[in-house]
């Protein structure tokens, strides 16, 4: 629950916090309204040749920017036409749309064929262009494979080399201790593109134990190994160097984060059931456990309810037909859908809001919140006033909400709930000050009379008469109020 | 076009034109005409460098934007691909050069322009594609420090903050080092540095590095700049996860500045000539450039969002008062003196409408109930209240399905504002967050906690009131019009890494020691040495100047409150800002989220 409006207001003001809002006497908006009047005015004035003082488009490309000259240039191409248009427009800010995410086909494709390529082309190869199978046109030589091309660099050298972009032989690093001396050259000029290349030449030249074991001692080649297989999916690998460094928890967010990849909800269960024996931390076991009991659950009820959905028998999937399917939604999500559309059902069934509520231990605040929000949303109002009614042991009824009764009203006021079931529930608001608040708001006028009158304040009442109808019940209720001669009015 | 590189203190305008020369001696290379391939997320950086129409000097006659497929038709001699260096992106000039028609004639050549290195990974995977002998020049353009701003550099390295504190890979350290070392060629050696960090002790460690290999480099220029500092992100995380309340740094959380651009509703920004109006309304986004070429802009942008309406209205009279001058105006010669002045007046009147109307879009925000709301929790947890306990508000948020960067930026101010949470506290979050926006966010949750941003509180001791109270993080009295400390950019808050570059300077950090060793990584400091003739003469009242690196990105509040400090009368300092990238806490906080979405190719 929120601190009640009222404290806050008072918190806010008395204390030192500074509240993000505009002085009254100073009042922006005003200041605001002021200028663009200065502004429009000056239109009038002003003729409309300013286009010579910006260069710039309507999308306020300036014209000649490098994107606005890829869309001119690229327009006159009759060819590029097809397509083009629309990934153009998007401007600059729509490059997330190319994944960082490399997929099926990666660098791991490279030393797949291992044992079948006894000869694999090295970096050094990328000079002497022997032995590639030549996939695309070679549409020329490159003139760039010939030059600088030597043999006989110490490792400082190479490294550095390297660091400069020149290619250079790695295959002369023969001995273990050759290599780790390379290596650590590359570390300590910590530029990642050398040192991943090293790694490669290692990785293709070591055997698997010796290189783990030499990395093992070297954090920031080993850092550089890890996130270079992430990168190119080698997972396999991945896994088994975290593995041997012990990286348990790691292992298994890992392979976890494998599930990401897979479509078929068929398989990506199974995947998770798997899972769920890896080593996670104490904390995240459970979670993982719950992705995959969620899912399980999500396949039957969705199995079921596309069913019924078609036979088109179910009056609440023909009066609410479905917008999405409910697989791999967020648990929530998912019993808010079961309170939906299920909301009667027996515990037994999976698919009842009781059973996924006892199920995944969904706290009461949850799920009230959420059944709440279903039922409102279907107006069905007996729901919610059985949803917040709670019975103790000598059979009294008590309305009860974990979540707050201004919550409630909230939730049901934004699915137009009448008066009469909106005034039940602002009434119940404890705090005094929102209740008024809530109550002024929705116009639960009985609400309000009747705050007025336990507060005994004659004159806010007097003051409330003008907001409802003449000649109402309302304005009567008021009326005897005030000429009630037991209240001892406070003013 | 580049004029706002030279206001500054340091006259950026070199660093641009190195960049420009380099760029035509590649395009000179390929000899002929030619059309550019661009990795679309390379325009916006470039074109903060060069036009179009250096590139068209240079012979490019056609640009197109690089995507799987066919190459477009285009007669010229020689494509270039001008890429940063990923396997994504190698992956598809393989597929642009595999379906190149070989029977064409004349033949076109390839090129390949990595940005800003060239990777022997790329090359070799191009090579496994059986690709790479199509390409005749393969280069690397080393777009390290991109002038933004008269006193503003930045790298845009949108992946450093991640690759260093969650891959623990310092490529982009590496970079930053190069940069460093490009810009002491072009203003002279930095004769002091400092720094606080590992990243920070990385960086100056591989500058002294490289001036020791490449001796070639000491160079006889007078040093621009007395001071470097190098700060790591993460010395400070706080500050980023705060919402910013300057009017720049505002327009950045609501619309993101992207390469100095901001693309805004069109609905405030209707056409001038009402006659017209009506059918067409605008409905692409508007587009604005924002930099300090803009005087009105350059006087707001650093103000607190509060301060700017009384600037607006203000500017309004004076423009109007302008205008009213023609009445005035009785003989020829003042009638000229007033249409000479035209242009000028016209300019200052379409920016006041420009900002008067973002003004107004952001007040929309700013006055809303949920930023009133969202902007009192962050400032309980900053100033150090109920920190240790779960927070009713972010409750609330996550019940209603706030966006999750949202409530996982709440979360981590929290977090570090507690020195971590207890147990239970972060449990319950994270229990919260799975069930709502799904368990694969566990991934995320992990990156944050891997990062320091959300962690467990251990040893039950929270340290952060002594760094609030030592740094004076928290000032109650602030003053948002006329602001007297650095902590009007937050309202309250005063950038914690700010106030470390403002110690550093007055009266030094040997009087933060104490808290200095409560925050993560060395700090220390090394001097380079100057030949005798080099060393300055300081002129009495001279002000220092100081090149302050964020390395893991920096926001725009901090910016603006450096420039604060730059402007202080007794001040001293004048600050130049460099970064690997301009953030705010969303972008951030994405960047470090696990991507869900499988590729969609």
């Amino acid at each position: 629950m929120s601190r009640a409006r009222a404290d806050e207001e008072e918190y806010w003001h008395s204390s030192k916090f500074r509240a993000f809002t505009f002085d009254d006497e100073d009042d922006e908006l005003s200041q605001l309204k002021e200028s663009k009047r200065a502004v429009n005015s000056l239109r009038d004035i002003v003729d409309d040749d300013d286009d010579d003082l910006e260069k710039v488009s309507w999308s306020g490309e300036p014209v000649g920017s490098i994107s606005w000259s890829i869309k001119e240039t690229a327009s006159s191409s009759s060819s590029s036409l097809e397509g083009r248009d629309t990934s153009l427009q998007k401007g600059s800010s729509s490059y997330a749309a190319l994944p960082k995410q490399v997929s099926s086909y990666s660098l791991s494709s490279l030393f797949k064929g291992r044992n079948r390529l006894p000869s694999l082309p090295s970096l050094s190869d990328a000079f002497s262009d022997t032995g590639v199978k030549n996939y695309a046109p070679e549409l020329r030589r490159p003139r760039a494979e010939y030059k600088d091309y030597s043999n006989d660099w110490s490792p400082r050298d190479t490294v550095r080399r390297m660091q400069r972009g020149k290619v250079c032989s790695l295959e002369r690093f023969r001995s273990l201790q050759d290599k780790m001396v390379l290596l650590d050259e590359a570390v300590a000029g910590h530029d990642g593109n050398v040192i991943t290349a090293v790694l490669i030449f290692l990785k293709r030249t070591l055997r698997r134990e010796v290189l783990f074991r030499e990395l093992e001692v070297r954090q920031v080649a080993l850092c550089h190994l890890i996130h270079f297989l992430k990168e190119t999916g080698e997972q396999k690998l991945l896994l088994d160097l975290l593995r041997f460094l012990d990286r348990t928890e790691e292992v298994a967010l890992s392979q976890y984060r494998e599930h990401l990849n897979i479509q078929d909800v068929e398989k990506k269960r199974e995947f998770l059931k798997g899972c769920i024996g890896l080593p996670f931390s104490a904390e995240d076991i459970s979670h993982i456990q719950d992705h995959y009991t969620l899912l399980e659950r999500q396949i039957i009820i969705e199995t079921n309810d596309r069913h019924l959905a078609m036979a088109g028998q179910s009056e609440i999937f023909r009066k609410y037909p479905r917008k999405a399917s409910i697989l791999n939604m967020p648990l929530v999500t998912t019993l808010f859908y079961s309170c939906f559309y299920h909301y009667t059902e027996a515990e037994g069934t999976f698919s009842s809001p009781t059973n996924l509520k006892k199920t995944f231990k969904i706290p009461d605040k949850q799920y009230v919140l959420t059944a709440l929000a279903a039922r409102a949303k279907l107006r069905a109002w007996e729901d919610v006033d059985a949803l917040l009614t709670t019975k103790n042991w000598l059979g009294y009824t008590k309305k009860k909400a974990p979540i707050g009764f201004h919550r409630v009203v909230e939730i049901l006021q934004r699915n137009n709930a009448p008066v009469q079931v909106l005034q039940e529930y602002v009434r119940l608001v404890e705090d005094v000050e929102t209740r008024l608040n809530l109550a002024t708001k929705y116009k639960c006028h009985d609400v309000v009379i009747d705050t007025y009158r336990d507060l005994k304040d004659r004159i806010q009442l007097m003051a409330y008469k003008c907001k409802v109808e003449r000649g109402s019940a309302e304005e009567e209720k008021i009326n005897s109020l005030l000429s009630n001669m037991q209240i001892r009015w406070k003013n | 076009m580049a004029a706002h590189l030279s206001s500054g203190r340091v006259n950026l305008t070199a660093l641009r034109e190195a960049g420009r020369r380099e760029l035509r001696e590649f395009l000179d290379k390929c000899a002929g005409s030619k059309a550019i391939v661009w990795d679309e997320y390379l325009t916006g950086p470039f074109g903060l460098i060069a036009q179009y129409s250096l590139l068209k000097e240079h012979e490019v006659e056609k640009m197109f934007t690089l995507k799987p497929g066919r190459l477009p038709q285009a007669d010229v001699r020689n494509i270039i691909f001008f890429v940063r260096p990923r396997l994504e992106l190698m992956d598809i000039i393989t597929d642009n050069v595999r379906r190149e028609d070989r029977g064409r004639s004349p033949q076109r050549d390839f090129h390949i322009l990595f940005v800003p290195r060239r990777s022997l990974l790329c090359e070799q995977w191009l090579k496994e594609q059986g690709v790479l002998g199509s390409f005749i020049h393969r280069e690397q353009y080393s777009l390290d420090l991109i002038p933004f701003d008269g006193d503003l550099l930045s790298m845009e390295s949108e992946s450093t903050f991640k690759e260093c504190y969650l891959e623990s890979d310092q490529t982009s350290l590496y970079h930053a080092a190069k940069g460093l070392m490009t810009l002491q060629a072009l203003y002279g050696t930095i004769p002091q540095i400092f720094g606080k960090g590992e990243c920070a002790r990385h960086v100056a460690n591989m500058m002294i590095r490289m001036k020791r290999e490449f001796p070639g480099s000491q160079n006889s220029i007078f040093p621009v700049f007395d001071t470097l500092l190098l700060l790591d992100r993460n010395v400070d995380l706080l500050t980023p996860l705060a919402t910013q309340l300057t009017y720049e740094g505002l327009i950045d959380e609501i619309y993101g500045i992207q390469n100095t651009y901001v693309k805004l509703p069109p609905e405030k920004f209707a056409p001038k000539k009402q006659g017209e109006g009506g059918k067409d309304l605008p409905t692409e986004p508007k587009k604005l450039q924002l930099n300090s070429a803009e005087e009105l802009y350059a006087e707001i942008r650093d103000k607190n969002f509060n301060a700017v309406g009384s600037v607006l209205s203000k500017k309004a009279k004076i423009i109007s008062a302008a205008f009213e001058e023609r009445h005035h105006a009785k003989t020829v010669g003042e009638i000229k003196q007033f249409v000479s002045q035209l242009p000028h007046m016209q300019a200052a009147r379409s920016s006041l409408a420009n900002h008067t109307s973002i003004a107004e879009l952001i007040k929309d925000i700013t006055t809303s109930e949920d930023f009133f709301d969202n902007l009192t929790v962050e400032q309980e947890f900053m100033s150090g209240i109920d920190t240790d306990k779960v927070n009713n508000y972010i409750e609330d948020c996550i019940a209603q399905k706030h966006s999750l960067i949202k409530i996982l930026r709440l979360v981590c101010l929290q977090s570090v504002c507690n020195n971590g949470l207890k147990q239970k506290v972060l449990d319950h979050y994270k229990r919260e967050i799975l069930q709502t926006y799904g368990y694969e966010h566990i991934l995320t949750l992990n990156n944050l906690e891997k990062a320091g941003l959300l962690k467990l509180q251990t040893g039950g001791r929270n340290n952060y009131p002594t760094i609030r109270k030592t740094l004076r993080l928290w000032m109650d009295d602030v003053n948002e019009q006329n602001p007297n400390d650095i902590s009007y950019v937050y309202s309250g808050y005063a950038p914690l890494s700010v106030r470390l570059a403002q110690l550093l300077a007055r009266p030094g950090w040997r009087s933060i020691e104490e808290v200095l060793k409560m925050l993560p990584g060395p700090h220390f400091e090394e001097r380079q040495q100057l030949p005798t003739g080099l060393q300055k003469k300081r002129q009495h009242g001279e002000n220092r100047v100081t090149l302050v690196f964020f390395l893991g990105g920096v926001t725009y509040a901090e910016i603006a409150a450096l420039r604060f400090l730059s402007q202080m009368e007794d001040g001293g300092t004048e600050y130049v800002i460099a970064t690997t990238k301009l953030i705010n806490g969303t972008t951030w906080i994405k960047s470090l989220m696990e991507k869900l979405e499988p590729a969609p190719f």
